[in-house]
């Protein structure tokens, strides 16, 4: 149980524990799909936005989110969904995307391809396909260590 | 006739469920895993969106209906997709022909979307514009790169134009629902998109080095509900058995 609300600022803070479910390495906050946190009343609103319409990580994203906000003692949470603006691999944080590289995740290019193999580093790398293993990602190869590597999509 | 606004709403969203159904039969039987990865995930687009038409349709409707129930509890007549997406898979080329055909309307028809005057078809138009661009990237990469592929590839994506090239002319239909979305600004005139289709149509088929088909022939009834094609009701009898035998069955 809360007495005091606390600030917008802990909250953010609160929700940059809370890990990607598919991709644990970053946070929801990394991912920029929270767009906004408010108290209206004594009611917490989160604004979240989906990364693909039909990414089923997006209900588990929901969960954590309220289960997180829930443990530290909030106890109305109102989340809302936003759709526009479109999310768009931009809003990945500079840590995020530095911690998805170090993961073995290819961070997105505007170029529409990795501009290097996150594990050897070469420029000599190849798509095997534009989709992988979750809506966000796809598939590339490098050339040099032959390993297969993730690719997070830019969009 | 019911609402315009609830019937363009459910057009949108049966376009998407009944494609992305389509597309998921490939689930585990692609040809390699690459592809099978690739369609599921193209699936799993179309029924994200689907989710944001039909809930909003529900919405509009006003009689407590979600995604869910226009989804599982409507039958054939009140489906209301076009005669495209609801014809059978058949091999590899004919699904990709299929996907190609149909992104290039709908990559087409949400860019228009995009500039609705209702806020909540503009924002889904928005969300899904991105994933169907993806789409058709890789659709037209696909199709140029099996047109100009093997003469065993080539000869299959050339049947599967000609036998899908009679469904393109009801993407561009206008009727009754069509002019009252026109007229409060809510969706495009359907006709006013055929030019850039044609050309972008052209344009891939000649990279592909495949040749258009003659005639004008249009098959229609899907967008109005009034004549579908046999096979709907075999999907429907898939999707929605479940609904159907335990009502409201959740896992």
């Amino acid at each position: 149980m809360v007495t005091d609300k606390p600030d917008e600022k802990t909250i953010w803070q609160w929700l940059d524990a809370v890990p990607d479910p598919e991709i644990p390495v970053i946070s929801l906050i990394d991912l920029g799909i929270i767009r906004d946190v408010q108290w209206r009343d004594d009611t917490l609103e989160v604004t979240v936005t989906p990364t693909y319409s039909g990414c089923p990580a997006t209900r588990i994203i929901n969960l954590d989110i309220e289960t997180a906000l829930r443990s530290h003692g909030v106890e109305k949470i109102a989340l809302k969904t936003q759709l526009s603006p479109a999310w768009t691999t931009d809003w990945l944080t500079e840590r995020g995307r530095k911690r998805l590289e170090e993961y073995g995740i290819a961070p997105p290019q505007p170029a529409g391809g990795p501009s290097h193999c996150p594990l050897c580093k070469s420029d000599r790398v190849e798509r095997i396909s534009q989709f992988g293993s979750t809506p966000c990602k796809a598939q590339w190869r490098c050339q040099e260590c032959l390993e297969p590597f993730d690719y997070f999509k830019c969009i | 006739m019911s609402d315009p606004l609830f019937e363009f709403l459910c057009r949108m969203g049966d376009n998407t469920l009944v494609l992305g159904h389509r597309v998921s039969e490939w689930c585990g039987v692609a040809p390699v895993l690459e592809e099978d990865i690739a369609l599921a995930n193209t699936a799993l687009d179309l029924i994200g969106q689907t989710t944001l038409w039909l809930n909003l349709a529900g919405e509009v409707e006003g009689k407590g209906r979600d995604a869910d129930a226009l989804a599982f509890r409507r039958d054939v007549w009140d489906f209301h997709n076009v005669l495209l997406v609801e014809q059978p898979n058949g091999d590899f080329g004919q699904t990709i022909m299929r996907q190609f055909l149909f992104d290039a309307w709908h990559r087409g028809y949400l860019t228009a979307l995009t500039g609705s005057s209702h806020t909540q078809v503009a924002a889904i138009a928005e969300k899904s514009l991105k994933e169907v661009t993806y789409h058709l990237e890789r659709t037209t990469d696909t199709v140029i790169g099996l047109g100009d592929g093997t003469e065993e590839s080539h000869k299959r994506m050339q049947s599967a134009l000609d036998r899908l090239y009679p469904y393109i002319g009801e993407m561009f239909f206008k009727d009754a629902v069509d002019e009252a979305m026109i007229s409060e600004g809510i969706a495009p005139d359907p006709t006013s998109l055929r030019a850039a289709f044609d050309s972008l149509l052209d344009e891939v088929l000649a990279k592909a080095t495949l040749t258009r088909p003659d005639g004008t022939f249009a098959h229609k009834g899907g967008k109005s509900g009034q004549r579908h094609s046999e096979h709907l009701g075999h999907i429907l009898a898939q999707m929605q058995w479940l609904q159907r035998a335990y009502p409201d069955a959740t896992w």
